[in-house]
C-alpha cells in the first residue's frame, strides 16, 4: 500500500507535495499550518480556532467571503482546528484549480490588510454559537473540558479544548489575532498537498507561482511540555441535563506514532469494536448494564490519552459499570487478547485504512494524510510504515501496553449524571462545575 | 511569471464528465443485480436496496421496519449474533443498515480479496436471518433506551416534533426509529411477519461496485444469492399509499427546554417528491435560498447577524412529497428575531426580491461543476445507483443533470418559489426555553405558540 508522491521545498520554506490520481476530474488542495490550540497560552484559549474562521472572511486582494467564488467553481471547501494543527482544504474541478491556489495563497500572504474589528466581532459571535450548539446545549457536551482539565495540568497545552473558554474568547483583542497570524501563518510553518487529476510538474509550477513570493516568517519553536503523570486516581462528578448517566475513564498514553500508540489503537478495537468485542459483549450484550460502550486511543502530537466511555442502562449506576470494566481490563492485562481477536483488529484496521484512501480530498483523504505524515514525521510517504505498525503488533505487545498504561491508580474517572442524582456516580467523586 | 492579484483566475474549459457504465442482470429468483467497475483501490462496496422503510410501518407500529432491519445481523445462516459479527470482523467489513422513510439500505464495504466471503454473509443476512426472540427482546430494550437518551438531544426532539406536526396522519409523520410506546408494545412475530413480506428477491436490488469486471462481480453475486427463494410478491405493494399530507395553516410549537442556551429550530412545509419535473429548478431555488454557505439565509443569520453557527434549508425529496425545511440552532435571546428573518427570506424570494441573474448563475455553476465529485468512490457510485432504483429514475439521469440544471431560468426559479414555498402553511418548531421564546415570538407577531411534547 504505497501512495506515490513528489515533495519539494520552496525557497521560502513551504513544503509542497503532489500525488497524481486521474480517476475523477477533480483536484484536492490541502494546506496544513502547524499550529493548534496547543500553541495557545492559558487565559487566551480558543484563538487558533477563532482565527481559522477569519481565514474565510477575505484577504487583501479578495476582501469578501471566500465561499462564493469557490462554490461557483464547483468546489467543496472546509477547514478545521484541533490541538496540533489547522487545516484548510478545497476539492475543485480540475479546471478551477488556480482559483483555489490564488485564494489560498492570498490568505497566506495578505490576510492582515483585510482583517477588521467588524469581521472579528461577527466571527466571535459565530464561534460562541458554535460552542453553545456543540458543547453547552448538547448532552454530555461539557465532559471533555472537565476531563482534559483534570488529565493535564493548567500549564499543559492539552489542558483546554480547542473551542476555547468563553471568557477568553471575549477578552481576545484584534492585536492578538494579528500577532497570531504573523507568528504561525506563513510558508515555513505550512505544508501544501495536491492530490488528484493534475500532472506533478504543473502542480509544482503552480505552487511556485502562487506561493513562491510569500515571505517565510519566523521559525516556530516546537511545543515540548514536560511529560505528565497522575499521582493517584481522580474521581469527578458532573451533573448535566441527561437521562442516563455516563462514565468516562481516561489514562495517559503515548502520543501519535510513538511506541505503543498502534497497540493502544488495537486494544481499543479489541475492547469495543463490534458485538463480539470484550466490553460490548460483557456490558451491553450479556449483562445489559450499559446501552453503549466505546474505547478510543486519542493520539496527539506530544501526548496521548486512552478513554473508555460507557452509558448506563436505566436503573444501573456508574459503579456497576466501573466494576464490570475493571474486571474486563484486568483479564486483558493478565492474558492479553487471543490470536483471533488480534487478527480481527488488524484486518479491521487495514480495511479502515484503505477505505480512508478512497477520497483524494476532505478530512482524512489522501491529501490530508500526506500532510499529516509530512508535518508530524517529516515524510509524506509513511503509508506503508504506518500500516506496518499494526501488522507487526503481537498479543504480548498488546498485553504489555495494557498493563503499562491502563492502571487503576493512574486515571481520571468522570461521572456525568442527571441533575439531582449524584448517587448514580462512581463513589467518592468530587463535584465540578465546567467553565 | 508573477501572479495577477487584481482579479481571480478564470476557470479553464470544463472537463469531460464520465459517468459509470451500469450492467444490469436479473437472477432467476427475481433479484436485480447492477454492477459497476471501479478501479484503483482493492475495495468492493455492496448495497442491497429493499423498498420498505418507515413509511411501510403499520400505523400503530412506528419503528417496525427499523427494528426489523436491525435484527437482520443478530444471527443469520446458522451463525449466532456473535459468530456473525466475528465473521464480518474477520474480513474487516462493517455492515451499515440504514432505514429511511421509503427504503432499507444495507451497505457492506470490504477489501476486494474478501468479496465472496462478504457476499455470502450479506446473503445470509438478507435471506436467512435468525430473527431470534431473545435477540429481539434485547435489541428492543436497547432501542427504547436510546430513545430515552434522545429526550435530551435538541436536534432529535426538533425533528420528531416537526415531522409529527407537519405530516399528521401521513406515513411520513414518524421517524424510522419509532416511539418508546410503540417499541414497548412491539412483538417478535410482527418482526418475523414484516421480514417475510418485505424481504423478497423480487423486490430487492443488489448493487456491486468495485475493483473487478462486470462478469466477475455478477458471478459472485449470483453464487451467493441464487439460493434465496422468491417470496409471494403477490402480497401487494409495501410502499405506503401515495397520499399528499394535508395542508395546515401556519403553526408555531415549542418543545420546552427551560434554561437552554440555544433554541433548535425547524421551519417548513410539505415540499416535493423526487420524480417531480421541477426537481432541478427546486435544487437551484434551494441553493439560492439556503442550501449552501453563501445562500441568503446563512448569510443573513450567520454572517450578518451572528445568531448561529450555521443555517441550512433543503427539500427532502422522497417517493412521496417530503418536507422542505430550514434547520438551525440560534442563541436563545435572538430566537424570535431569527424566525422573523427566516420568514422574511421565504416571502422575499417569491416576489419582493426574486432570484437575480447572478444568483441563478452562481447556483447553477455550483450545482453542475460540483456534480462529478459525487462519483469518486465506489460507495458514492453505489449510492447514486440506489437512488435510480428507489425513485424509478431513467438511466440517463446523471447525463441529464447538468443540462437540466443549466436550463433553469430566473423566471423558472421564481415560478417554483411561488408554487412550493408557502409561508402561510409553514410549521415552526422551537426546542428551547419557553419563558423567553414564547413572549418574544408573540411580540414579533407570530401566533401564540403551542407547547408540545415528544412521545
Amino acid at each position: 500500500m504505497d501512495i506515490a508522491f513528489t515533495r519539494r521545498v520552496l525557497d521560502n520554506g513551504l513544503n509542497v507535495i503532489v500525488h497524481e490520481d486521474h480517476r475523477c476530474p477533480i483536484v484536492a488542495v490541502n494546506i496544513w499550518y502547524h499550529v493548534g490550540s496547543k500553541n495557545e497560552q492559558p487565559g487566551h484559549t480558543g484563538l487558533a480556532h477563532l482565527f481559522e474562521h477569519l481565514m474565510f472572511e477575505g484577504s487583501e486582494h479578495y476582501d469578501r467571503g471566500y465561499f462564493q467564488p469557490l462554490q461557483e467553481a464547483g468546489a467543496l471547501i472546509n477547514g478545521s482546528t484541533n490541538a496540533d494543527r489547522t487545516n484548510y482544504w478545497e476539492v475543485v474541478p480540475a479546471n478551477a484549480l488556480e482559483i483555489a491556489l490564488w485564494m489560498d495563497s492570498d490568505r497566506m500572504g495578505y490576510l492582515l490588510p483585510a482583517l477588521t474589528q467588524a469581521k472579528f466581532d461577527n466571527q466571535r459571535e459565530v464561534v460562541l454559537n458554535e460552542r453553545r450548539q456543540n458543547y453547552e446545549n448538547r448532552p454530555y457536551g461539557l465532559a471533555p473540558a472537565v476531563i482534559l482539565g483534570a488529565l493535564f495540568p493548567a500549564d499543559h497545552p492539552y489542558h483546554w479544548l480547542s473551542i476555547g473558554v468563553p471568557a477568553d474568547l471575549c477578552a481576545t483583542s484584534l492585536e492578538q489575532v494579528r500577532q497570531f497570524f504573523e507568528t504561525y501563518y506563513h510558508p515555513r510553518n505550512a505544508s501544501l498537498a495536491f492530490a488528484g487529476d493534475i500532472e506533478q510538474a504543473r502542480a509544482l509550477e503552480l505552487a511556485r507561482r502562487y506561493f513562491g513570493d510569500i515571505c517565510p516568517g519566523p521559525e516556530v519553536a516546537p511545543v515540548r511540555p514536560a511529560s505528565v503523570h497522575l499521582a493517584s486516581e481522580v474521581r469527578l462528578l458532573l451533573e448535566d441535563r441527561v437521562e442516563l448517566p455516563r462514565l468516562y475513564i481516561s489514562w495517559h498514553t503515548p502520543g501519535l506514532f510513538r511506541r505503543d500508540d498502534a497497540e493502544m489503537d488495537l486494544l481499543a478495537d479489541v475492547l469495543t469494536s463490534g458485538k463480539s468485542s470484550r466490553l460490548y459483549r460483557a456490558l451491553v450484550y450479556e449483562q445489559r448494564i450499559a446501552t453503549e460502550v466505546a474505547a478510543i486511543q486519542n493520539s496527539r502530537e506530544v501526548a496521548g490519552f486512552f478513554q473508555v466511555i460507557a452509558t448506563a442502562a436505566p436503573g444501573r449506576t456508574l459503579n456497576d459499570l466501573r466494576r464490570a470494566i475493571d474486571e474486563q481490563l484486568a483479564r486483558l492485562v493478565a492474558e492479553g487478547p487471543t490470536t483471533d481477536e488480534l487478527e480481527r483488529a488488524q484486518v479491521q484496521f487495514e480495511a479502515q485504512f484503505v477505505f480512508g484512501l478512497q477520497n483524494v480530498g476532505g478530512f482524512g483523504g489522501k491529501s490530508d494524510q500526506l500532510n499529516a505524515y509530512n508535518v508530524f514525521l517529516g515524510d509524506p510517504g509513511w503509508f506503508a510504515r504506518d500500516l506496518a505498525r499494526y501488522r507487526r503488533a503481537t498479543r504480548e505487545g498488546l498485553r504489555a501496553a495494557a498493563a503499562r498504561y491502563l492502571k487503576e491508580a493512574e486515571r481520571v474517572i468522570a461521572s456525568v449524571v442527571p441533575r439531582g442524582r449524584p448517587e448514580l456516580a462512581v463513589s467518592d467523586s468530587t463535584p465540578v462545575v465546567p467553565s | 511569471m508573477s501572479v495577477d492579484r487584481s482579479r481571480l483566475p478564470s476557470p479553464g474549459p470544463e472537463p469531460d464528465l464520465r459517468f459509470p457504465e451500469i450492467a444490469k442482470r436479473t437472477l432467476p429468483n427475481g433479484l436485480r443485480v447492477w454492477t459497476v467497475e471501479h478501479r484503483g483501490l482493492p475495495v468492493v462496496t455492496l448495497m442491497a436496496l429493499v423498498p420498505a422503510g418507515a413509511s411501510s410501518d403499520p400505523f400503530e407500529r412506528p419503528g417496525l421496519a427499523a427494528l426489523t432491519g436491525d435484527m437482520l445481523d443478530e444471527g443469520a445462516g446458522g451463525r449466532s449474533a456473535l459468530e456473525l459479527q466475528e465473521a464480518l470482523a474477520r474480513i474487516g467489513a462493517s455492515l451499515d443498515t440504514e432505514v429511511g422513510p421509503d427504503a432499507t439500505l444495507l451497505a457492506l464495504a470490504m477489501l476486494s480479496r474478501f468479496t465472496d466471503r462478504g457476499l455470502a454473509l450479506l446473503a445470509d443476512i438478507l435471506a436467512r436471518p435468525a430473527l431470534d426472540e431473545r435477540e429481539f427482546t434485547r435489541l428492543r430494550e436497547l432501542r427504547v433506551n436510546r430513545l430515552v437518551q434522545l429526550r435530551d438531544v435538541p436536534p432529535s426532539l426538533a425533528d420528531r416534533a416537526f415531522s409529527r406536526l407537519l405530516f399528521g396522519p401521513h406515513p411520513y409523520a414518524h421517524l424510522p426509529m419509532g416511539t418508546e410506546a410503540s417499541l414497548g408494545a412491539m412483538r417478535h412475530d410482527e418482526v418475523c411477519a414484516f421480514h417475510r413480506r418485505a424481504y423478497d428477491p423480487q423486490r430487492t436490488t443488489l448493487v456491486a461496485v468495485g475493483d473487478a469486471r462486470h462478469d466477475e462481480l455478477f458471478q459472485s453475486v449470483a453464487d451467493a444469492f441464487d439460493s434465496w427463494p422468491a417470496g409471494s410478491a403477490a402480497e401487494g405493494d409495501l410502499t405506503a399509499p401515495s397520499r399528499v399530507a394535508p395542508a395546515v395553516g401556519s403553526r408555531v410549537a415549542i418543545v420546552a427546554r427551560p434554561g437552554a442556551p440555544q433554541s433548535e429550530l425547524r421551519i417548513g412545509q410539505v415540499g416535493a417528491e423526487r420524480r417531480t419535473p421541477d426537481y432541478h429548478a427546486l435544487l437551484v431555488l434551494n441553493a439560492i435560498l439556503g442550501g449552501q454557505f453563501v445562500s441568503r439565509i446563512n448569510m443573513k443569520l450567520r454572517q450578518q447577524r451572528g445568531y448561529t453557527y450555521g443555517a441550512r434549508t433543503a427539500f427532502d425529496f422522497r417517493r412521496m412529497p417530503g418536507p422542505f425545511l430550514l434547520q438551525t440552532s440560534v442563541e436563545t435571546q435572538v430566537t424570535a428575531a431569527a424566525v422573523s428573518d427566516a420568514f422574511n427570506e421565504f416571502h422575499a424570494i417569491r416576489d419582493a426580491r426574486p432570484a437575480t441573474a447572478e444568483e441563478v448563475a452562481l447556483a447553477r455553476a455550483s450545482l453542475t461543476r460540483g456534480f462529478p465529485r459525487g462519483f469518486e468512490t465506489p460507495e458514492q457510485v453505489a449510492r447514486a445507483l440506489a437512488q435510480l432504483v428507489l425513485y424509478d429514475l431513467p438511466d440517463d439521469s446523471f447525463e441529464q443533470f447538468v443540462p437540466r440544471v443549466n436550463a433553469t431560468s430566473e423566471d423558472e426559479v421564481t415560478r417554483v418559489a411561488n408554487a412550493y414555498l408557502r409561508p402561510s402553511e409553514m410549521v415552526t418548531v422551537v426546542v428551547g426555553d419557553p419563558d423567553v421564546v414564547a413572549p418574544a415570538l408573540q411580540s414579533e407577531g407570530f401566533p401564540e405558540p403551542q407547547l408540545v411534547t415528544v412521545e
